[in-house]
């Protein structure tokens, strides 16, 4: 993805599977659709929110601040330490 | 560009009990982070309102006491005027703030009471299980009005209390956002915190109006709720700064 080169930043989004209650909000906004339902269950037996396996993450924080149950947290990095 | 979007150390990492998609959630968080940033955790008091809200202090991490239905604002009169040197706000609801507890609302706001008020409209009464709040929307079904609420057959029109308040000398500030999208959240942040600092100034009365979503009661998917904001909601409810 292009927005990968122009950032000076990356970003690592941490979703707190077991708060989530699978609203999808955070999905339904994300700009990038890096954020997606999972088939599993957590401990509350609903699907939650996971992120995709390649970080596609551009930091607008759109799902932080949506998301009703303070799931998420975003983790602004230097891009050397990209995963 | 902000880098980093942690959770507030207002707020505690915990489970809440409200409903998938609620508003309330975002609200809770949105006010932890405005204390936070204002540096104002140690000497802040909220009063929690009944309704569905009415264990907001099983989430928050800064005290916060409980009042009667309705009565929030009274509570807080009593505790700023003791306490002048606390920073002391009420969290309501449409029901709590505009139906049982108008009087309470009124006449704070009246007095000019040094408070920051945070109203969350969601168009009913959630925690009893949907009737129809002041605020409930021309034609909107609740259970109380089955028939979608009928202003000319003695259901009343939405009640703008927002507006109805601005015009009192004793209030300094009121402003309306929706937590519809991430751009409303931003701008109920900007609120939340203008009306903080307006008290802490010695400003006045302050209230932050918030359309916030209710997809149980509204019978509606998290997603479509907000929707229902963006296209019915701020229709009756216009959003932006009423007086400042
Ligand atoms: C004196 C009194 N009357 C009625 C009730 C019942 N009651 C509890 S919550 C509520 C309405 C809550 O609605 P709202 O303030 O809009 O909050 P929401 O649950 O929608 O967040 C009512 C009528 C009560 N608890 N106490
Ligand atoms: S910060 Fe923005 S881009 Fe990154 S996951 Fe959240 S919504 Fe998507
Ligand atoms: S917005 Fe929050 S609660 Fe809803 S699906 Fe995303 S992480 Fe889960
Ligand atoms: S009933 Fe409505 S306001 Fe109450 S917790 Fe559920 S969604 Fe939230």
């Amino acid at each position: 993805m292009s927005v990968k080169e122009q950032k000076t930043f990356c970003f690592q989004v941490k979703v707190n599977r077991d708060k989530c209650k699978g609203c999808q909000l955070c999905i339904f906004y994300c700009p990038v659709g890096y954020l997606v339902l999972s088939s599993r269950l957590n401990k509350k037996g609903v699907k939650f929110a996971e992120t995709k396996k390649d970080n596609e993450c551009i930091g607008c924080g759109f799902c932080y601040l949506i998301c009703p149950d303070a799931c998420i947290e975003i983790h602004g990095k230097e891009q050397d330490k990209e995963k | 560009m902000k880098k980093s979007f942690l959770l507030p150390k207002s707020l505690k990492n915990v489970d809440t009990h409200y409903c998938s998609g609620c508003g309330h959630g975002i609200l809770h968080r949105l006010v932890a982070q405005a204390i936070d940033e204002l540096n104002i955790r140690e000497k802040t008091i909220g009063i929690a309102p009944v309704g569905c809200a009415v264990i907001a202090y099983n989430y928050w991490d800064f005290d916060v006491s409980e009042a009667a239905h309705g009565r929030a604002l009274a509570v807080a009169t009593g505790i700023k005027r003791c306490r002048p040197q606390n920073v002391v706000f009420t969290y309501q609801g449409d029901g709590d703030l505009a139906s049982i507890g108008i009087a309470e609302t009124l006449h704070s706001a009246n007095r000019g009471e040094n408070l920051t008020c945070i109203f969350v409209n969601n168009a009913c009464y959630g925690m009893t299980g949907g009737q129809m709040a002041p605020t409930t929307l021309r034609g909107q079904k609740t259970i109380t009005t089955p028939l979608g609420r009928d202003p000319e057959s003695g259901d009343g029109w939405p009640l703008k209390l927002s507006e109805v308040l601005s015009v009192l000398d004793g209030v300094c500030f009121v402003a309306r956002s929706s937590m519809s999208n991430p751009q409303g959240v931003k701008e109920t942040y900007q609120y939340i915190k203008r009306a903080f600092i307006n008290q802490i100034e010695k400003k006045g009365f302050s209230l932050v109006e918030v359309l916030s979503s209710c997809p149980t009661i509204w019978q509606k998917t998290p997603i479509d709720a907000l929707r229902w904001i963006e296209d019915e909601m701020v229709k009756e409810f216009p959003l932006g700064v009423i007086k400042e």
